[in-house]
């Protein structure tokens, strides 16, 4: 009898595998798997976390005597931006991202992430952009002039070298991935739940998840307009942050803060929900609190965008405002306050269970607290002008990101382990790396708060003897070396675990959620049948779910017709609405990725023509891939057949891919408004800003361009209704009438650029009139692309009344487009108009 | 400040020992859950927001003391300082003195620092004498410092500004009353 139930649960295995694995061989390049992207994020991470280290070795080597010479001040510089910039950008937020993207689909009962091929465009990003930013510093021309990169010394007066670009492309091309994986993780949680698992129900990781995505959705994009207007102030001279012109280097260090501060949540809110996951399950007992928790989290995200101010406290700023941000951030120890208590309680009465990763929270716990202590009083302001920029900062900063984010991690990796290899980790060796790396960093950081009273400050190369730094410094570095030995020892475990670690039990710390109902190692697709779920804690109320999963007693266990399918849910309720039909492995995210990297590279070397043709590649591979959707025979073709209770989601109006156009929109919205920030910012504040005498633009063919914008938006909304009311006449003309429309406005607003006489090598002004521009010519013309793609995909018979599904992600698009060009029109004309800053010229 | 935070720092601590290895307190679910509300609310809520209070009630007024105000001690002496890569351009404008990498000043009088940069971001930073503030390129920014006794005290850049930050320092001479006028002679006769 067991028999047949294990050959019959193996045979859906093998048809399961079938569907879902990675191609042999090479061909595992190919993989879009959440199960292999993840693993390769948390394997790159960690690599690049190895690099960040040996980085920081070379720093306290260099400081633990005073007047050493073993680095030259130009080196210096070099490692110590590169240990800042990789490990903030190429190992904290990546290893998150990968770990909840490993997780995540496992947790809410889902076979993959929503978008699979957007996971290993992301990861290919991310990979070439580390390469790209560590090769700067394998030739010698590495960014010497700090991870937060201040204008004027990074502008090209300063660092005439190459070594900036390095950093502003690359870091580009790596926060690209990171909020593609940002949006992907949000409509994920939202969209693909098991059924019944409402927002209530669903486990506390993936609520800290949602927050960090959305944050990085808001956060990221202030960056990513930055580095492009710095590498447009570097490479072709237009003045944005130059004082002489009308820029000011201060917008540079808001527009830097506005991410960097939510940064440091971004890194903080999974590590905490690791906490948050573990302590239940070794306390035996629910998270106490739940909602105290949820709140929590949505405060601390609300909070941490009011916060970046903090780090300008000494640049001279209203005392009125120093109070209001002083304040602000005093308050965000309130959210993590309560989690702390929460999971004090949560401790304080259940039955502990001493193990490996409970001593790593207990670290995490210690030195978090510490660090949380020390950055209320960092949140003084007078007490911060006395600390700002010496090595107390870099203590707390130190106790902050190592403490609450690298501690939860491994606390999170040591638990997770089974899950990756199917076997326990093991307590001795464990023990022995915990009280290395936990002393050896309190030995190193600790008495760093020392050094930075007496007057340490960050960032030199050398110090002279006998001011009282000398000792300090030295068992600074011998606690490092500590440390980099508990490291080198965590790696001899991991290898030792892969090889020889005792196989372990199903759901071997008995934890209660879904992640531990699948097979250890984990299969590709995750689950054989997808379960309903009734609770917060599925595997405690039902221990025999995972053989039930596994004999395909559950939801979607069908796989004849070789689709990756999973449930796609409502966002709130959980409830299924329809099937998923998820793509394979594919080849485009490597090229598209490989056209991006080479876009990066001829903008480094500044070949242009090379870099127009890897961006006409670029959009080439990602039209391709849009291409590869609905009734397209590599996707879901029309079949008699095909399941109608729940339906496909492309033959529906609501499907993820809107929610995804939604959410990228958000942040494409929030790039915008930094760039509207900056125009109102150096506006009002730059002490050079000057205006030209007359608007530079055309006026009427501005005007005439908005209004056939209006119309084209019209048609194309049109279009999207009668096709939603079920109605497709005439449905190929009327997209072929947008996107000429599209047009109309694409050449209007174009000659309008080509003949305003802009000179925004000289003036800020027009140098952001002209991002601007060149703003709505991009919206502008994809829109018109886009939608004469899909009027020739109508046409061929991949959209129609029974697939819906690409125009409504369109719409929203369109309705952003307009959106945009009108209020541009009214910061950038209208505005500037009514306060006589300017004087319109006739048309 | 210090001792306070040393305080929590080990309650936390001790409390969390406490509950991981300390017995069950009470099986009684429903005093079991009153008693964690009062966890959350009381360390959650009650104890940042106390801290908050005192440490604004204790910082505001010394933040206020910091600003370059108006003072009933007289008018404030004035010196511009313009950061270089990577030196210091003192410059007295009352009396047309110019400096390089030294600063001198009367003990007990409060003194506005006029501080602007040349090139990229520096900060003046006297540690001994109170805190630092960025020069920005294209803006003045204004410090207001009080030495309370004579001495020679350092100051360095606390911005990083390239190659040679960590060498970029000075001195400020702090000079009795008397002393100061008759530096304040010598150095403009000198001129």
């Amino acid at each position: 009898m067991t028999d047949h139930i294990n050959s019959e649960s193996e045979q859906l295995h093998q048809r399961l595998e079938k569907v879902w694995g990675n191609l042999p061989g090479w061909g595992t390049l190919a993989a879009v798997n959440h199960t292999s992207v993840g693993i390769r994020f948390m394997v790159t991470g960690m690599v690049f976390f190895l690099i960040g280290g040996l980085l920081a070795m070379l720093v306290r080597t260099q400081l633990a005597l005073p007047g050493q010479t073993i680095l030259s001040a130009g080196m210096y510089n070099q490692v110590f931006t590169m240990h800042g910039t990789v490990m903030m950008f190429l190992f904290a937020i990546p290893v998150l991202e990968g770990l909840a993207m490993y997780l995540v689909p496992k947790m809410i009962g889902a076979r993959d992430l929503v978008f699979p091929r957007i996971s290993a465009l992301g990861y290919y990003c991310y990979l070439f952009g580390g390469v790209i930013i560590l090769s700067s510093l394998a030739l010698g021309i590495a960014p010497d002039a700090g991870w937060f990169m201040y204008t004027p010394l990074s502008d090209a007066n300063f660092s005439p070298g190459r070594g900036p670009d390095f950093w502003l492309l690359g870091i580009t091309f790596v926060e690209i991935s990171a909020i593609s994986a940002g949006v992907e993780l949000v409509v994920s949680i939202l969209r693909t739940r098991s059924n019944g698992m409402s927002l209530g129900k669903m486990p506390i990781f993936c609520w800290y998840i949602l927050a960090m995505a959305l944050m990085i959705v808001f956060g990221f994009p202030p960056l990513v307009l930055a580095s492009i207007l710095l590498e447009l102030e570097r490479a072709a001279g237009w003045v944005f942050f130059a004082v002489e012109g009308g820029g000011d280097p201060l917008l540079w260090q808001h527009l830097f803060w506005m991410f960097g501060h939510p940064e440091v949540y971004i890194i903080f809110l999974p590590a905490a929900g690791i906490v948050s996951t573990l302590i239940p399950v070794f306390a035996g007992r629910p998270l106490v609190g739940y909602n105290w928790v949820v709140s929590a989290i949505i405060l601390t995200g609300f909070i941490s965008f009011g916060l970046w101010v903090h780090h300008m406290f000494t640049v001279g700023i209203p005392a009125l405002a120093q109070a209001f941000f002083s304040v602000a951030s005093m308050m965000v120890a309130i959210p993590t306050a309560i989690q702390v208590f929460v999971w004090l309680a949560t401790l304080w009465g259940g039955r502990v269970r001493y193990s490996l990763p409970m001593l790593w929270i207990f670290g995490f716990l210690v030195i978090f607290v510490c660090g949380g202590l020390t950055g209320v009083m960092l949140a003084l302001v007078p007490f911060n002008w006395q600390v700002h920029d010496t090595h107390f900062v870099v203590a707390h900063m130190h106790y902050v990101l190592v403490g609450g984010m690298l501690f939860p991690l491994i606390a999170g990796f040591y638990y997770w382990l089974p899950h990756f290899s199917g076997r326990m980790p093991s307590l001795t060796m464990g023990r022995w790396v915990f009280w290395l790396i936990f002393g050896g960093f309190n030995l190193t950081f600790l008495l760093m708060h020392l050094t930075g009273l007496l007057g340490m400050p960050r960032r030199i190369y050398t110090y002279e003897a006998g001011l009282g730094w000398d000792w300090l410094n030295l068992l600074s570095s011998v606690g490092s070396f500590v440390m980099a030995l508990g490291v080198a020892m965590l790696l001899l475990d991991f290898v030792f675990h892969f090889r020889y670690g005792r196989r372990a039990t199903a759901n071997p710390w008995g934890a209660d959620t879904l992640e531990w109902a699948t097979t250890m190692p984990a299969s590709s697709y995750n689950f054989v049948s997808l379960p309903d779920i009734h609770s917060r804690h599925p595997l405690w109320e039902d221990p025999g779910l995972p053989q039930s999963i596994a004999a395909g007693e559950h939801g979607l266990a069908e796989i004849d017709h070789i689709r990756r399918e999973t449930y796609g849910s409502d966002a709130v309720s959980g409830q299924v609405r329809v099937i998923l039909h998820l793509p394979s492995n594919s080849w485009l995210p490597l090229r598209g990725a490989l056209m991006i990297a080479l876009l990066c590279i001829s903008l480094l070397l500044r070949i242009y023509p090379l870099a127009l043709l890897a961006t006409i590649g670029a959009v080439f591979v990602l039209l391709r891939w849009s291409w590869h959707n609905g009734a397209h025979p590599r996707a879901d073709p029309l079949d008699e057949n095909e399941p109608v209770d729940p339906p496909l989601h492309s033959r529906t109006c609501d499907g993820p891919g809107l929610w995804g156009m939604v959410v990228t929109l958000m942040a494409n919205g929030t790039l915008y408004a930094s760039l509207l920030f900056g125009w109102f910012y150096l506006w009002t504040v730059a002490p050079q800003w000057s205006v030209p005498e007359d608007t530079p633009l055309a006026l009427w063919p501005l005007l005439a361009s908005g209004l056939v914008l209006s119309v084209a938006v019209l048609v194309f909304r049109n279009a999207a209704t009668r096709l939603r009311a079920g109605n497709d006449v005439h449905l190929q003309r009327r997209l072929w009438l947008a996107a000429a429309i599209g047009a109309g406005h694409f050449g209007l607003l174009l000659s309008v650029l080509l003949n305003a006489p802009l000179s925004p090598q000289s003036l800020a002004h027009d140098a952001v009139l002209m991002v601007m521009l060149i703003y709505l010519l991009f919206h502008g013309g994809l829109a018109t692309l886009l939608t004469a793609m899909q009027a020739v995909r109508v046409r061929i018979g991949y959209v129609g009344v029974r697939l819906p599904y690409e125009p409504m992600v369109l719409q929203p698009f369109w309705t952003y487009t307009l959106g945009v060009f009108w209020l541009a029109f009214a910061a950038f004309i209208l505005l500037p108009m009514t306060f006589g800053a300017i004087t319109v010229g006739g048309p | 400040m210090l001792a306070f935070a040393v305080l929590v720092q080990l309650a936390v601590m001790g409390a969390w020992l406490g509950a991981m290895f300390g017995t069950q307190h009470s099986d009684d679910e429903q005093q079991l859950r009153r008693q964690r509300q009062r966890w959350i609310i009381g360390g959650g809520l009650l104890l940042p927001g106390a801290a908050i209070v005192v440490l604004l009630a204790v910082g505001i007024p010394i933040g206020h003391k910091l600003l370059p105000l108006p003072t009933d001690e007289g008018e404030a002496l004035r010196i511009d300082v313009t950061g270089h890569q990577w030196w210091w351009q003192v410059h007295y404008p009352d009396s047309d003195i110019q400096l390089r990498d030294e600063l001198h000043i009367p003990v007990g009088v409060p003194v506005d620092l006029h501080l602007t940069s040349a090139d990229v971001v520096h900060s003046f930073w006297v540690p001994r004498l109170g805190g630092k503030l960025d020069m920005i390129p294209g803006r003045t920014n204004v410090l207001r410092l009080r030495a309370d006794s004579a001495d020679t005290y350092r100051g360095m850049c606390a911005e990083f500004c390239g190659l040679n930050h960590a060498h970029m320092k000075f001195t400020v001479t702090a000079h009795d009353a008397g002393e100061f006028e008759a530096w304040l002679q010598k150095a403009t006769t000198r001129d």
